[in-house]
């Protein structure tokens, strides 16, 4: 066997051999490679936990995406989240309008700040889960109860986003729009809705979560429905595979739904970054 | 080079036989309590390039964005072409130190964007924007954005902007100071290039001697804070030898010198 002679004398030089080849192939794949891997992971400690047992409550992966791949085929998927996303798609759609729109004005104007900021700020920090029995009080039992519920929890987070953002626009951009002319409603359209746009969608994303939060919250506090009811359910008569099914699911859905408006926010307002 | 701060001080240093394209008269501004300029009274001849020049902090940049009108004067008024300046308007266009580009925008957005401000066509608007697009020298660019481009780029495409809206007085602020060294050497070249063919009226800020040296028709020296002027010099530099020729110009490195000699005590 003999080497090519290199200029640099090199006499360990390997010809690539086809284990390295594999290697350079996998490494293209670097970032999908180890997230699949945290995941898997994750359900191998999971398989092991169960099985321990750590609790009598607490099944095994294994059973649990038999249960899931079951509800998902027998349609008590689709059943539940058909009831669960009403209150959430409302409230969300809700939140989302007022919210920007409030936002918007609140950093525009320094009165609408001064009147309204305080508000969101406090309901911010409040522990929303406290004040779900007095909404039930007020409103009852059904589907505005809930909206309310996930309004309550989404919206503040959605203003304060939104504000924050407006009120930070880059000021050099706004000079540039005014020193060419621009009228208000070009400023704020075409320099500072675009240039706060990342962080209002920031403030969606985690205004969707807490949604979730809040419509989870409404139907295990208020009246079990939904996906709500299946956690309550099949707790109530243990079957712990299908709860941790159920509980497993609403992550999943909760999860893509960021994982699509991230994407949305990537196609239609900020092109410069899909391009690079 | 001609030293013509004596007449200043008299006649508000009206070039002969030229037009004047901005007046400023009597301009002071503070800012609380700091007075960032006081008693500026100065002509700007109409087709030529003027700089402002002066140590950090003399207020050069306030008194570009109050010709531009981005910052209200505290007293005096500024007229262009004989109109008091009240706010931005259609004869001036500004080119901003840190580009101000949108980042969200194309290079033919981004140039096209005082057109659009003004509602003027989609077509209309790209093909003027081309055609300025082409003479900065950024052909072939038109779909990038503005993170794909270098800082030196970037300015082109400011400059561009500033073309596009076809007004009679450019106002640059530092332009040149975000770009790294070579660039500026280029860019400062072709903004020659660009001041002889478009016959604008160029306010110009900068902190760099050379650079004033270099471009301008005259250069106006304002003292440290408060702001006034210090001195006004006319390099007369013959413009038609080659960039490289004025470099090595025994009248541009007296200038050079005599501003720095002229600055050198502001400088702590």
């Amino acid at each position: 066997m003999s080497f090519p002679v290199q200029a640099n004398g090199s006499s360990r030089a390997v010809p690539p051999s086809e284990a390295s080849f594999v290697w350079r192939k996998l490494s293209e794949h670097r970032t999908a490679l180890w997230r699949t891997a945290s995941i898997g992971l994750f359900f191998l400690v999971w398989e092991i936990a169960g099985r321990i047992p750590i609790s009598f409550a607490f099944p095994t992966f294994l059973e649990t995406l038999r249960a899931f791949v079951t509800m998902t085929l027998d349609g008590s998927f689709v059943a539940a989240y058909a009831e669960t996303l009403q209150p959430l798609v409302i409230g969300i759609a809700i939140s989302a309008v007022i919210g920007i729109g409030l936002g918007i004005v609140m950093g525009l104007s320094r009165f609408a700040e001064w009147l309204a900021a305080p508000v969101f700020i406090v309901l911010q920090a409040a522990p929303m889960a406290a004040l779900i029995p007095l909404i039930t009080f007020v409103y009852g039992i059904g589907l505005v109860s809930k909206t309310l519920a996930v309004i309550m929890l989404a919206l503040p987070v959605i203003v304060l986003n939104g504000y924050k953002a407006v009120r930070n626009a880059n000021p050099s951009l706004v000079a540039m729009c005014y020193s060419f002319q621009g009228n208000w409603w070009q400023r704020i359209t075409k320099i500072i809705i675009p240039d706060a746009s990342p962080v209002i969608f920031a403030g969606l994303r985690l205004g969707l979560a807490a949604g979730f939060i809040g419509v989870i919250l409404a139907e295990l506090l208020i009246t079990p429905t939904g996906i709500g009811d299946l956690i309550t359910y099949h707790r109530s008569v243990a079957d712990y595979p299908e709860m941790y099914a159920a509980v497993v699911s609403i992550i999943l859905v909760s999860t893509l739904t960021l994982a699509a408006l991230e994407a949305f926010e990537l196609r239609v307002l900020r092109p410069e970054k899909r391009k690079s | 080079m001609r030293n013509i701060t004596a007449q200043a001080a008299t006649a508000a240093a009206r070039p002969a036989g030229a037009d004047v394209a901005v007046e400023v008269r009597g301009i002071c501004k503070m800012y609380n309590e700091i007075e960032a300029l006081r008693g500026i009274d100065l002509d700007f001849p109409a087709g030529k390039l003027t700089t402002l020049l002066g140590p950090s902090g003399c207020g050069k940049t306030t008194l570009l964005k109050i010709v531009a009108g981005l910052i209200p004067a505290t007293s005096g008024e500024v007229r262009v072409n004989g109109n008091t300046v009240t706010g931005p308007g259609p004869e001036r266009a500004f080119v901003f130190q840190d580009f101000a580009l949108m980042p969200w925008a194309t290079v033919m957005r981004n140039v096209g964007f005082g057109l659009e401000l003004k509602g003027m066509g989609k077509n209309e608007r790209q093909a003027i924007a081309q055609k300025y697009i082409a003479e900065v020298g950024l052909s072939g660019f038109e779909n990038k954005y503005p993170h794909e481009l270098s800082g030196g780029m970037r300015q082109r495409v400011g400059l561009a902007r500033a073309f596009a809206v076809n007004a009679d007085v450019l106002l640059l602020d530092e332009p040149f100071s975000a770009v790294d060294e070579q660039n500026r050497r280029k860019f400062q070249e072709d903004l020659l290039e660009l001041v002889e063919k478009e016959k604008k009226t160029f306010i110009f800020v900068t902190h760099s001697i050379e650079e004033a040296v270099y471009c301008s028709d005259r250069i106006v020296i304002l003292s440290r804070r408060p702001g006034r002027i210090a001195q006004i010099i006319e390099p007369e530099i013959d413009r038609s030898a080659s960039p490289d020729a004025i470099r090595r110009d025994q009248g541009y490195l007296d200038t050079v010198e005599e501003i720095w000699q002229g600055l050198k005590h502001y400088v702590d």
